[in-house]
């Protein structure tokens, strides 16, 4: 039985103006996404992988095209419409790990609850949850600064279920990870997939992160190619 | 509340960078409350002077005298109800450097007339009966540790010779803006000496005080008192005391402007202090400002976390720059107090400094804040590493 598409991306383009040139990025992409799939997007340095993620995750704007992602048509919400959603249906995993320095793990993951109507309570529920599911109950009161690449990673990812959404958007998320540590996030995020039914998008340069992927599509020139659909 | 916390935590990132910063407003802030306060010292007559007073003086000049007839046709004239008379006497104590006002005018009017002094009831009727005796402030007897009873000599400038006098009062301003370094002796004591020694000098009065029923006469009535002496001998200039003290004022007029224009300037100089501190404490966190917006976060919370955090900063600032100006105050007001008798900070002046932390935090605010909302998510994120 075909599984309805969770992202649903039709003739997308993405152009930047540099010194009053406009610069292709992406064009005309088309891309189906089912529920509780791994996507890997690879492709060379430049190719727009990360401004098509960016595109799917609803923090930048198309030229034309349609994305639904979770039913909603986000080309046409605005700025603040936009934050809302994303609040709610995405989470995000970057390379840098991007935790705020001066916040414990607990208030980092504790951060996106703060736009919900949670109390604090339940937002403690909530956090001690995504922490036992990344394996780092014991490291709630620690800094950032006091945690490995790895740990920290965790934390960004507790940092991204912690809402429960929908759909996961990672860039490059074991680019600056060592081979264990980065065999522990993909680990991790393969679980997300299967046991809470996530759909991960993952932009990497690593074949071998890649082939974690249920898929692979490979982006160049910001063209999304013919690659078969590796499923594994 | 977390969003406090937020703001805390991030002021005390760099702590030298913000501990400086905090340094650099409280002596701002201390600067320019003593600034404030030397401005206010210097209008401290005319604050303290009462809309129901008049002075009349020669209108040629100050030191011009006038006769001491024209007392009582002043006191006839519509709406007078006192009156007094006195002359600035200018002696020396002991040493030129030791300087304080000195006048000589008839006791009991001038008592009446400037009830902001006051004296124990005692104590004032040992001065009025005592010819030679004379009453001090507080704040000078103190200086000079003078006694009830001690003689003090002063000098004369304008009334040659050697005089003594008896101190047998000393008084306390009614008001924290009452001059208390005053020395006030009889006049008698003055014309009977000078119809001995300089008998044409003799009779005549520097300068007449008057009070008026109602401070809305006040101008009716200076009118009236120099219309009575236009084309006599010694015609007279009639003002409010408030415009009399502003005439000596108005001579230092350009130094007020410049101490002024300073204190302001102060303020510029730290608020491109404090905009410095927002600008690199904000640059450095532009991913996490990013990560917030990603997470959901609008600018209205990005905002409130780089104006508040300037806020904290300027008033950690201000509160411990207003604090340490009531101590330097003291200190400087004692050092100076022959030039300022009265130097006291205003509450206006706090209101001043909090005022201007707040100007700085504010503005040092603006850019960094519209800089962190409006960029593009995509871009703060590509700003890492
Ligand atoms: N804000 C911007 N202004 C102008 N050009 C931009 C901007 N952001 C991205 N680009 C350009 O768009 C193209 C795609 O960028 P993108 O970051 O999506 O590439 P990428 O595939 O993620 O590369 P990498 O693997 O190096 O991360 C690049 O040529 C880049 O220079
Ligand atoms: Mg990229």
């Amino acid at each position: 039985m075909e599984k309805q598409p969770i992202v649903e991306i039709k003739n997308l383009y993405k152009s930047y103006r540099r010194a009053g040139q406009e610069i292709p990025v992406l064009q005309d992409i088309n891309l189906d996404i089912a529920e509780s799939e791994f996507l890997a997007l690879m492709g060379p340095s430049g190719s727009g992988k990360s401004t098509l993620l960016n595109l799917i995750a609803g923090i930048d704007k198309a030229d034309s095209g349609l994305i639904k992602v979770v039913g909603t048509d986000i080309t046409s919400l605005s700025e603040t419409e936009l934050a809302h959603w994303r609040a709610t249906n995405v989470g995000f995993i970057f390379q840098f790990y991007n935790l705020i320095p001066v916040l414990t793990a607990f208030e980092n993951v504790e951060l996106p609850l703060l736009l919900t109507g949670l109390s604090g309570k339940e937002r403690r529920g909530h956090v001690e949850t995504a922490m036992s599911v990344v394996n780092l109950s014991d490291r709630m009161d620690h800094y950032p600064g006091q945690l490995s690449g790895g740990q920290q990673q965790r934390v960004a990812i507790a940092r991204a279920v912690v809402t429960d959404p929908t759909i996961i958007v990672a860039d490059e998320p074991t680019g600056d990870l060592d081979r264990v540590s980065a065999e522990d996030i993909l680990e991790l995020m393969e679980r997300l997939v299967h046991e809470l039914g996530k759909t991960i998008v993952m932009v990497t340069h690593d074949p071998r992160a890649a082939g974690k992927a249920h898929i692979i599509r490979n982006l160049d020139k910001g063209v999304l190619n013919a690659y078969p659909q590796t499923h594994i | 509340m977390h969003i406090l916390k937020l703001i805390f935590k991030n002021a005390f990132r760099h702590k030298l960078r913000t501990f400086l910063t905090i340094a650099g407003i409280t002596i701002a802030i201390l600067a320019f409350g003593l600034l404030r306060t030397v401005i206010n010292a210097w209008y401290a007559g005319v604050e303290a002077s009462a809309a129901n007073r008049l002075v009349t003086r020669n209108s040629i000049s100050l030191i011009f005298p006038l006769p001491i007839s024209y007392k009582d046709k002043i006191r006839q004239i519509e709406g007078v109800t006192n009156v007094s008379y006195g002359n600035w006497f200018g002696g020396i104590y002991i040493d030129e450097k030791n300087f304080f006002a000195n006048f000589a005018v008839e006791p009991e009017s001038y008592l009446k007339l400037y009830p902001e002094y006051v004296l124990p009831p005692d104590q004032k009727a040992a001065f009025l009966r005592d010819r030679k005796g004379f009453f001090a402030g507080r704040k000078l007897a103190e200086k000079y540790k003078w006694k009830l009873g001690d003689t003090v000599v002063l000098k004369g400038t304008i009334f040659p010779g050697e005089w003594d006098f008896v101190l047998r009062a000393i008084y306390k301003g009614r008001d924290k803006n009452i001059d208390e370094t005053q020395f006030i002796f009889h006049w008698d004591y003055l014309n009977e000496t000078m119809k001995k020694t300089a008998p044409l000098r003799a009779d005549q009065v520097g300068f007449y005080m008057i009070s008026v029923k109602d401070p809305a006469l006040a101008a009716d009535v200076s009118v009236a008192v120099d219309k009575t002496f236009k084309n006599s001998l010694a015609e007279t200039l009639t003002e409010t005391e408030k415009a009399f003290q502003m005439g000596f004022i108005s001579m230092s007029e350009a130094i007020v402007v410049a101490i002024r224009m300073v204190s302001f300037v102060v303020i510029i100089i730290i608020m491109a202090v404090m905009a410095n501190t927002m600008a690199m404490s904000t640059r450095e966190r532009f991913a996490e400002y990013a990560v917030l917006k990603t997470l959901g976060f609008g600018g209205t919370y990005i905002a409130g976390l780089i104006f508040g955090e300037s806020l904290f900063i300027t008033t950690a600032g201000c509160v411990t720059g207003t604090i340490l100006t009531f101590p330097a105050a003291k200190a400087f007001g004692d050092a100076m107090s022959q030039f300022f008798p009265i130097f006291n900070v205003s509450v206006n002046t706090i209101y001043m400094d909090a005022a201007a932390s707040v100007v700085v935090g504010v503005v040092s605010a603006i850019i960094p804040a519209y800089r962190a909302v409006s960029i593009r998510i995509a871009d703060g994120l590509r700003r890492i590493g």
